[in-house]
Formats: structure tokens, sequence, C-alpha cells
């Protein structure tokens, strides 16, 4: 009884420190107190929060390294692009295509490259996501090279926030459910999981659709935040920097994920007054971080309320 | 097992709020050791890593050039120019972040970025804060145009020509001057600017009465360009149009040459690098040609002074990007003293109606559509120099 009372209160707790960070920058926007720098950095820091997240479940939970998720990004992009620019669709019809269609694009690739394993992988993902990209390129309808330009600024802080939440959701959900031990089990050992009946191959083809889909909706936000999107916005460089995040934030750890995109998003920006060396210490950063906490920020740890009452609270 | 649990995320936190921290000084209206009082803040959102690196980074050394020039001078409307350098990475959404981020430092124009892409990500901040862009080097057509329902972009200027003048400069070139009756366009597929001058060459090249063998094409990060180069060369072409950028077409001619082609070769601003020399060789560049914005060997007093300057302060040659860069800073401070004073919306309507402006890349003239009417000029290489052969105007 106890037990059901914690859960609901915990619940309860969340949704409302939700309700009241959104609500704070909702304000904050209306009433023209946060600058549109501000702005359109936390639209980046929401934008790679989910990508994030989503590269986490596969990279960090299923042990999957791969490389392309700035192509999956791209599809999602591009078909709510289309939807909304070219179509005149609503945003929410674009959204929904843009997930569709890039989870379906992780599951076709899933598949037959799943098959492989560790470098192999990576490379195979790395040419997928290149593929994508110049695919784009040549298609005359999305303008190749050039892309799409003038796109409606649709991504507002509702949308981003909803993005963010939905993602982080579902993510958390799938990883402690029974489909999240078996995609676990996969990242641990791959025979032992397939002796012990597990289907290693649908689990990761799952968790793979998953975090393109995810991919898929952060390319929609971002084609209708920053206006023009171009197959060079997608290219492995892409990829890499979502990596970054992930590596940085630890493997398997989702809130590390969110402190590393977040941190890493605000570290560009802050370094901006410095052009001349700011790609020096950014990556000296990096560098330095990585010697000190080899495992990223968080290791495979979670933070949860949990956590702040135990450090402070001295329980255990 | 705790107290490591603390540090960790007593790391991680102090981490973040640092950076948080840091972001604020970032955003924040001044900042130290750039007055904003009594001077006007000029915003350069350039490329200064990336892809086009080298680009920005010479438009930012031509500006800056300018801009102590007339400080040295005693300003414009009695005030200093103080510049504001950001480095946009070459990728749009950072481009409009530091759009916004200049504006909240209160810039009365902004410089830059180079390439049509990333001002097209500044685009929108510029449009809905009314302040204007000069945009040095973005040649795609609907920079200044809405393409989609072509009205021109009220706060985006340019002082550049624009790409299809570029494939017409040289078609013109070729027929009338190297006398080529057939030609072989052989262009960089993946970008709409090499697309785009094909295009322009193809029409003016037919329509002054030769005739186009062959199209091929390569895309970015090609290196291999032999098989298209045999096909070219058993059909013995007149002249071959390469309009691309110089990390593809530096090892292209090299290869072209190797392979015993002997046909002069035409191109594009996108050449503009000194990599050619060094990845293609000098032997393999004669007879090749391409159009650009200015030469560095123009007799012109104007153009002569500007290298020298530029050489003295920088110890090297200035390329197109540095003199347009240049350029952009003197256009606005011509479109400041028209204004009468340093009001952003002032400022766009006196850039709108400048005549005849003398800039060292050629006379202009803004048209409505916000684009220079303006010479060009071809360039050709000769023992690994840039050579100038011709001023054609329009």
């Amino acid at each position: 009884m106890q037990k059901v009372k914690n859960k609901w209160r915990k619940f309860a707790s969340e949704i409302l420190i939700l309700a009241a960070i959104f609500t704070l920058v909702q304000y904050l926007v209306t009433a023209g107190l946060l600058n549109q720098y501000f702005q359109i950095n936390l639209a980046s820091m929401c934008i790679n929060v989910i990508l994030a997240v989503s590269l986490s479940l596969i990279n960090g939970f299923t042990g999957q390294l791969s490389l392309g998720h700035a192509g999956f990004m791209a599809v999602g992009a591009y078909v709510a692009a289309i939807m909304t620019n070219m179509l005149d669709l609503p945003f929410i019809i674009g959204i929904l295509a843009a997930c569709l269609a890039a989870g379906l694009a992780g599951f076709i690739i899933g598949v037959p490259t799943l098959r492989l394993k560790g470098d192999y992988l990576a490379i195979a993902t790395l040419a997928l996501g290149e593929i994508i990209r110049v695919t784009l390129q040549n298609i005359d309808y999305v303008n190749g090279p050039a892309g799409i330009m003038g796109i409606s600024k649709l991504s507002t802080w509702p949308w981003l926030f909803g993005g963010v939440v939905l993602t982080v959701v579902v993510i958390v959900n799938l990883v402690n459910s029974s489909y999240g031990r078996a995609i676990i089990s996969v990242r641990e050992d791959e025979v032992a999981a397939e002796l012990m009946g597990i289907n290693t191959t649908k689990y990761k083809v799952l968790a793979f659709a998953i975090g393109a889909m995810f991919a898929g909706l952060a390319g929609a936000l971002y084609a209708h935040y920053f206006y023009i999107i171009k197959p060079e916005t997608f290219n492995f460089l892409k990829s890499f920097d979502i990596l970054v995040m992930v590596v940085l934030g630890g493997l398997g750890s989702t809130t590390g994920a969110i402190i590393a995109a977040v941190s890493i998003t605000a570290l560009t920006a802050a370094l901006q007054p410095f052009p001349a060396i700011r790609m020096i210490l950014y990556a000296l950063i990096l560098i330095i971080v990585m010697i000190y906490r080899p495992q990223g920020l968080m290791g495979n740890k979670e933070l949860s309320m949990k956590t702040f009452g135990r450090i402070w609270g001295g329980r255990n | 097992m705790r107290i490591g649990k603390k540090v960790a995320l007593l790391v991680v936190m102090l981490f973040v709020f640092s950076i948080a921290a840091g972001c604020g000084g970032g955003g924040g209206a001044t900042q130290t050791g750039e007055k904003s009082g009594d001077a006007i803040n000029v915003g350069l959102n350039v490329e200064l890593s990336g892809g086009v690196a080298s680009y920005g980074s010479n438009a930012r050394d031509g500006a800056i050039l300018a801009i102590e020039e007339i400080n040295k001078a005693g300003g414009v409307l009695g005030k200093q120019i103080n510049p504001i350098v950001r480095d946009c990475k070459s990728i749009a959404d950072e481009a409009m972040s530091i759009s916004a981020a200049l504006i909240g430092e209160k810039i009365v124009a902004q410089i830059g970025p180079l390439t049509s892409g990333d001002v097209a990500g500044s685009t929108p901040v510029m449009m809905e804060n009314k302040v204007p862009l000069i945009a040095p080097a973005a040649t795609a057509a609907n920079v200044t145009v809405d393409d989609k329902t072509g009205e021109t972009r009220d706060y985006i200027f340019r002082v550049c020509f624009i790409d299809p003048f570029q494939g017409t400069l040289m078609a013109q070139f070729a027929s009338d001057n190297l006398n080529a009756k057939n030609a072989v366009i052989y262009c960089d597929n993946s970008s709409d600017y090499g697309k785009g001058l094909a295009e322009y060459f193809e029409k003016t090249f037919t329509e002054n009465g030769g005739t186009i063998l062959a199209q091929e094409g390569f895309v970015k990060d090609d290196r291999d360009f032999r098989a298209a180069l045999t096909k070219i060369k058993g059909l013995n072409p007149d002249f071959i149009y390469v309009p691309g950028y110089y990390q593809e077409v530096a090892p292209l001619i090299k290869q072209a040459r190797e392979l015993g082609i002997t046909a002069p070769i035409g191109g594009c601003d996108g050449w503009d690098s000194p990599d050619m020399v060094s990845v293609a060789g000098n032997d393999a560049l004669n007879k090749t040609y391409f159009t650009n914005h200015y030469s560095s060997q123009d007799k012109d007093p104007q153009v002569v002074e500007f290298v020298e300057a530029f050489k003295a302060k920088y110890n090297k040659e200035p390329d197109a990007f540095a003199a347009l860069g240049y350029d952009s800073v003197q256009i606005m401070v011509q479109g400041l003293k028209d204004a009468g004073e340093a009001d952003p919306v002032k400022l766009t309507e006196a850039l709108a109606n400048i005549k005849d402006f003398a800039g060292i890349t050629g006379k202009m003239s803004i048209d409505d559509q916000h684009n220079p009417v303006k010479a060009g000029v071809i360039l050709e290489f000769k023992d690994g120099k840039q050579v100038m052969n011709t001023r054609i105007q329009p």
C-alpha cells in the first residue's frame, strides 16, 4: 500500500516539476524576457536532447555503435518540410509522417545491418547515413544540394518541450520494461542473451527503429525552427556531434545524455565570443572530461529525485 | 562509494553551472573590451571553422582592414566602427544563433556569412529584427529574393554578382576570346552552384553558336576523375568548363593534364585558392581560366592601394573574398553616410539606393533585387601565378 502511495507521489511530483518548467519558460517567452538568442539556443538544446537520448538507446543501451543518426534526422526533417512547406498540411501531420518515415528507414536499414557487429556495424551505419544525404542531394524535388529554404517557423516552445518529454518518457519506460531488459542483455552479452532465448535481432532492430523514429522527430523540429535544411547539414559530422554527447554523458545513461546534450549546446554558445580559439577550447574541454571521466559524466548511472534525496538526506 | 558519487555529482553540476554562467556572458548586451556607447557596432558573422573556413577568414581580414582604415581617417558620422567577429562554423543554424547574439549587441549591420546556405540561416533573424545583412559572396539567386513570392528580401544585400552571370561570362570568353566552337561541361553535381553555372554556360555558349558535346558530373569529395576524363579526351573538345570548388577541381585538372588533355579549361570563383597551385602544380594549370570578382593585379589605383595595404598588414595576397569583405564594409559606410545616422532601418533604405559605388571589385549599383550590377574579370593561371586576362562589363 505504502509502495503504491509513494509511486503516485513520485508521479505527481514529476508532473508538477515538468509543468513548472514549461510554464516558466512559456511565461518568459511570451513576456519577452527571454531574448531571441536564448530562445534559439534553447531550441538547439531541446533538439539535441532528443537526438542524444534517442541515440543513447541505440548506442548506450543496446550497445550497437551507430554512426548514421544524422541520416535519420535528415529523413525526418525533409519529410516534415515537404508535408508542411510543399503540401501545406498541418504541422502535426508533418511530425507524425517524419517519425514514421524515419522509423521505417531505421527498420529497413536495421534489418540487414544489425547482423553486423562492432566496427563493421559502425562503418555500415556511417555509410548508410551518407547514402541518405547523397540521395537527398540528387532529388530535384527538394532542390538537391541547395535544400529547402523558407520553412515556416512552427517549432514553438510547447512543441519542443513536448518533443523532449515524449522522447524521454518513452525511452526511459522502454528501457525499464521487459523489452528494455532484453535490450540491455544484448549489450551485456549477445551470445548469452541468445542462449536465454532472447531474439537478439528482433530487439536490436526494435531499438534501432525507435531511436531512428525520435531522430526523425528531432529533424522535423529542427527543420521548422531553422528556416533552411540542406543535405550538407546532416553530414557525418552531425552524427559525430550526437555521438559525442552520448559518450560524454555516459553510455547507458539517459540523464547523462540529457546533461551532455544541454552542456555541449551551452558550451558551443558560451565559446562564441572567442571565434579564433573556439574549436580548440571545445576539443580541449572534451579531452579533459574524457581523461578524468572516461566512463562519461554519468557512467551508466541515472540521476533522479532519489539520487538527490540519498546524497543530501544521508539515507541509503 | 557515497563520497565518490558526491564528487561525481558535484563535478557534473559545476560543469553545467560554469557553462550556464558563460552562456549568460555570450548573450549579454555589453562585453568587456568592446565599447558600445560612442562606437557603431558592426557584426562579422563569418565562417572561421568548418568546410569553407578559408573564405570566411579572408573576408574577415578584408573587412577588418577596411574598418581600420576608416577608423584611422576619423570614422564615419564622427564615430568609430567597432567590429564584433563571430565564427558560424559553416553551419546554417549556428549562423542564425550568432545573428541573434549580434543583434543583442546592437549592431547596425551584419557582414557575412559567405555561403548562400549560411546566409539563408541568418536571414529570418535579420528580417525579424530589421537589421541589414550584407553578404560578401553569397551567389545563389534566392538569397536576396524569395523564390516563392518573387519579392525582394528587404534587409538582405550582396556585393558579389550572382551565379548565372559567371556562367554567361565564361561562355562569352570561351567563344569570343578562345574561339571555341564546342565544349564539354564537367560540373560539380553536388552543389547547386556548379549546376547553376553549367546551365547558364550552356545557354550562352549555344546562343553564341557553339555546341556542347557532353555534360559529365562529379560530386563533393571525389578524388578520382580519370574515367570521365578519358571519355572527354576521346571527344577532343575545344574547351572544358569545370564549375566547382577547388578541393575537387585541383586534382581534376592535374589528372586531366596527366591523361594528355591539352584543351583550355575554364572555371569560376570557387577555384580561387592557393591550394589550386600546390595540388595541381604549375604546369597542369597553364591554359586554365576562371571568372572572378576582382584581380589583385588590376592596375586600377584603388585596387593597387588596397592590395598594398592588405599585404602590409597580413603578409599575404588578398583574394576575392578579402576584396569582397572590404567592399562590404565600404558600401555599408557609404550607406551610413547617405543615411546620415547609424540606424539599421535608415541604413537599409540608403543601401537599396546606392548608385555607382566605386569598390575594389568594380563600380556597382544596387538593383531592385538587391544585387549589384558590376563587372567581372577573367583570370588565367600562368606558371602557377594568377594573371588578369580581361575584364568584362555586363
